[in-house]
């Protein structure tokens, strides 16, 4: 561990507090409609796109109403991109697809449109061996962009119904969709692709380069749109990379400075979501409480993660390396991390991306050390609310409030009460279900996946079957069940002999398997959130009075967290006793 | 409902020109015109001639020629010795070595007997390439993780300061170049870290081996 090292995790909380306020205070006003300075920018194509899409933004939607838009929404954006990926070839005329690749198999197409539809990116398929130029932009940016919307706005929505002071209405899906995009998503992607560019990354649309290098050796060097892409994958928490290796290819994540633009891109919006909570709630306590929460957190994971990879692995030791820094070399386990990256920018990396469920990597999870390892899974396993993704992590910790909020009620002995609405037995059942559903998921699909012959077929033979294939296995699961899209990279679903798909087949049964975990964990949750924002919209708001129990101080954060380190901690710790624990705690070989 | 269907089926063929379209053609001709080079890869030419990506690391081997006069294969790939004359990035798990069209991590966990085997014969094959130039001989214990360790990308341009200062003994003896000079070289090719304190100086392989070569051209 080195000063610098702590410095680059320390900088990085304080700088992301100081956008993420100003960010919060505008989103604010760009879902009540205010006056926002991009306003002369935007104001006559979102009036145009409101009339193309035939919506009128004005008209309030219950709850069912708006779950309603977002699920066929959804699914019309699944269908679309499912028919892109499948018809490559169909779009060649655009001379997007150089090197004529053809169209995936319909197992992996399948996984594949699940999981950008749910903001997961989970990802089969390699990037720059399967996936055309058109594919990238018109498929997979696309729904880099509306996933991350469609999470932005059940946040909103469930804050207008804890909000709201008469009937039944939580906002119009399309009038926050539509500001989503153009006043948040797609100024903040201009801004950092443009950033990404200078400090290196590429954005073009030639052919691969094929030559052969100085001491004569053929090399080939994809190419491709990959700065635009980059940028919202890491804004809209979505993570899936253009390459194969993700954020840790030189052509997406340069350098140790984009590396930390890209870190901030992905936190950005999650951390200004919990700010703007607190000015909509008009109490700005309420967000700062939360903010605080998932501060603290965050910071205790990434310090986690990092000690834990200065330190080295078991391999390392038994073949003779030392892994204390020395002079010029960062030392500790840099299996699977660059060099320009090092230990702290690597572990704080991944832990950004999974506390988020963004799924990013800038360094390989599967070769973390195993208490490194555990991190991410630790982070999965809290369902997302340390930050979570743009929109699920402020709308499951919520729910988690709730949940505290009942506890404590129970434990004082008064009726629960949240910013003056009674917490009632309707309310917490749905917050109840609406939590267990994502664990429920991965736990099931995992131990379905390791008790079959089906299920096993994808472990790398690295791993084996020993601690490291179970830990494959359960991260599979439990990162597409919380849509986040990281992954122990060895896990397979995607049999590839030589690029352009011809040949190739899908995993049936973890393509398969993987798709319905990841769409039933996406938007069973969104349904209970939104029937939730429906139950409070219409509640009466009673005054606090002497025995109200606060919500913003930080008796309150403690409880909190408590409450979402037990709830994970029960469901979780069989499991990640049997892998990564098991790893972390002996030097043994396997 | 049918008002919905006909909003999303409208909304997503609109909001994919606008996203998938739009979005992505303005920011490839802004970074175009802004910056060309970046954009297109910081392509690197000699006599011409393209020889390599700045930040795209590469195999400074040669291929191994089998007794049947052909290069000798090993899991469909060429199986290639490094060339003495170059400084060598860092093991990679592409299929061949820092093969940028297929990149992918190694994958091997902390505990795992394959992870040891790999690490040991990274440490072998690298003692066996700059033992006899190191004073004193090289051992595992004074391998720099980076020399030892597979890479994330599979294509990390880049090797640590204390992996070249090593190496740099087999160049100067190789070269017939002043360790001086080499040294000199190194230095000028390290980047330091992101806005000084986030991630860690590189020295860049191609552009430090470009030099080199540039250097023995003049002194020769």
């Amino acid at each position: 561990m080195t000063v610098l090292g702590w410095l680059t995790i320390v900088l990085f909380i304080v700088v992301l507090t100081v956008l993420a306020m100003p960010l919060g205070r505008y989103m604010a006003a760009v879902y009540a409609g205010e006056r926002t300075f991009l306003d002369p920018l935007f104001n006559t194509p979102e009036r145009l796109l409101h009339r193309i899409i035939r919506v009128d933004p004005h008209r309030g939607q219950d709850w069912k109403a708006y779950a309603k838009s977002l699920i066929i929404f959804s699914l019309a954006g699944w269908l679309v991109l499912y028919f892109i990926l499948r018809t490559q070839t169909l779009w060649d005329f655009t001379g997007l697809n150089p090197m004529h690749y053809h169209s995936g198999t319909w197992d992996v197409t399948f996984n594949t449109a699940s999981s950008f539809m749910t903001n997961t990116n989970w990802q089969y398929y390699s990037g720059e061996t399967t996936m055309s130029y058109f594919s990238q932009m018109a498929g997979l940016t696309v729904q880099n962009f509306l996933s991350a919307g469609v999470g932005i706005v059940v946040a909103v929505a469930l804050i207008r119904g804890i909000i709201g002071r008469t009937g039944r209405e939580i906002g119009n899906f399309w009038f926050d969709l539509i500001r989503t995009v153009l006043w948040v998503l797609t100024p903040i992607s201009f801004v950092v692709a443009i950033v990404l560019v200078w400090q290196g990354s590429i954005d073009n649309f030639s052919h691969y380069l094929s030559f052969n290098g100085i001491s004569g050796l053929p090399n080939t060097i994809a190419m491709g749109p990959v700065a635009s892409q980059e940028a919202i994958k890491e804004l809209g928490t979505n993570g899936g990379g253009f390459f194969n290796t993700n954020s840790a290819h030189p052509f997406e994540n340069p350098s140790g400075f984009s590396n930390f633009i890209e870190m901030l891109d992905v936190l950005i919006i999650p951390a200004a979501l919990v700010f703007m909570y607190g000015r909509m709630t008009g109490n700005r306590r309420q967000g700062y409480a939360i903010y605080a929460t998932m501060a603290i957190m965050f910071l205790g994971a990434a310090s986690v993660a990092y000690i834990a990879e200065a330190h080295g692995t078991p391999a390392q030791h038994a073949a003779g390396l030392h892994t204390q820094v020395i002079a010029n070399s960062s030392g500790g386990n840099l299996e699977g991390k660059d060099q320009r990256f090092g230990i702290a920018s690597s572990a704080l990396f991944d832990t950004v991306t999974t506390v988020t469920s963004c799924g990013a990597v800038n360094s390989a999870i599967e070769s973390f050390t195993g208490i490194g390892g555990a991190v991410p899974m630790a982070n999965l396993s809290a369902s997302e609310v340390i930050f979570g993704g743009v929109g699920t992590g402020l709308y499951s910790i919520l729910l988690y409030v709730l949940l505290a909020v009942f506890i404590g009620g129970l434990m004082v002995g008064r009726t629960p009460e949240y910013l003056g609405k009674k917490i009632e037995a309707k309310e917490i059942k749905l917050v109840a279900i609406g939590l267990l559903i994502t664990p429920l998921t991965a736990l099931f699909c995992t131990s379905l996946a390791t008790a079959s012959a089906a299920g096993r077929a994808s472990i790398s033979t690295a791993a084996g079957i020993a601690p490291q294939g179970f830990s494959e296995t359960f991260y599979a699961y439990l990162s597409q069940a919380n849509n986040n899209g990281s992954a122990f990279a060895g896990y397979s679903g995607y049999i590839q002999p030589t690029a352009g798909n011809i040949g190739a087949h899908g995993i049936k049964f973890a393509d398969i398997l993987g798709g319905f975990d990841m769409m039933f964990a996406r938007y069973a949750p969104i349904l209970f959130a939104l029937a939730v924002a429906g139950a409070l919209a219409g509640k009466r708001v009673s005054p606090p009075g002497l025995g109200t129990m606060r919500t913003d101080n930080t008796t309150f954060v403690v409880l909190l967290i408590g409450v979402i380190i037990l709830v994970g901690a029960l469901t979780f710790f069989p499991a990640l006793l049997l892998g990564p624990i098991v790893q972390g705690l002996t030097p043994h070989l396997y | 409902m049918k008002r919905d269907i006909i909003s999303s089926a409208i909304g997503i063929i609109v909001l994919t020109l606008l996203c998938g379209i739009v979005y992505p053609l303005v920011v490839e001709g802004v970074s175009q015109v802004a910056f060309p080079g970046n954009a297109n890869g910081q392509q690197v030419h000699v006599n011409g001639k393209l020889v390599g990506s700045k930040i795209i690391g590469q195999n400074f081997g040669t291929e191994v020629i089998g007794k049947n006069g052909k290069p000798e294969m090993q899991s469909g790939a060429p199986v290639t010795n490094p060339d003495p004359r170059y400084f060598q990035t860092r093991p990679s798990a592409t299929v061949p070595a820092d093969n940028d069209a297929a990149t992918t991590f190694s994958n091997l966990g902390p505990n795992s007997k394959a992870t040891l085997a790999e690490i040991s014969s990274n440490i072998q094959a690298y003692i066996a390439l700059n033992g006899k130039y190191y004073p004193g001989g090289l051992t595992a214990a004074k391998i720099p993780v980076d020399a030892a360790n597979s890479s994330a990308s599979g294509v990390d341009p880049d090797i640590s300061v204390a992996n070249a200062d090593i190496q740099a003994y087999r160049i100067a003896a190789v070269r017939n170049l002043p360790m001086s000079q080499v040294h000199d070289l190194i230095s000028k090719y390290t980047h330091g870290r992101g806005v000084g304190f986030a991630g860690e100086p590189g020295v860049d392989v191609l552009e430090l081996n470009l030099a080199l070569d540039q250097a023995t051209k003049t002194t020769s």
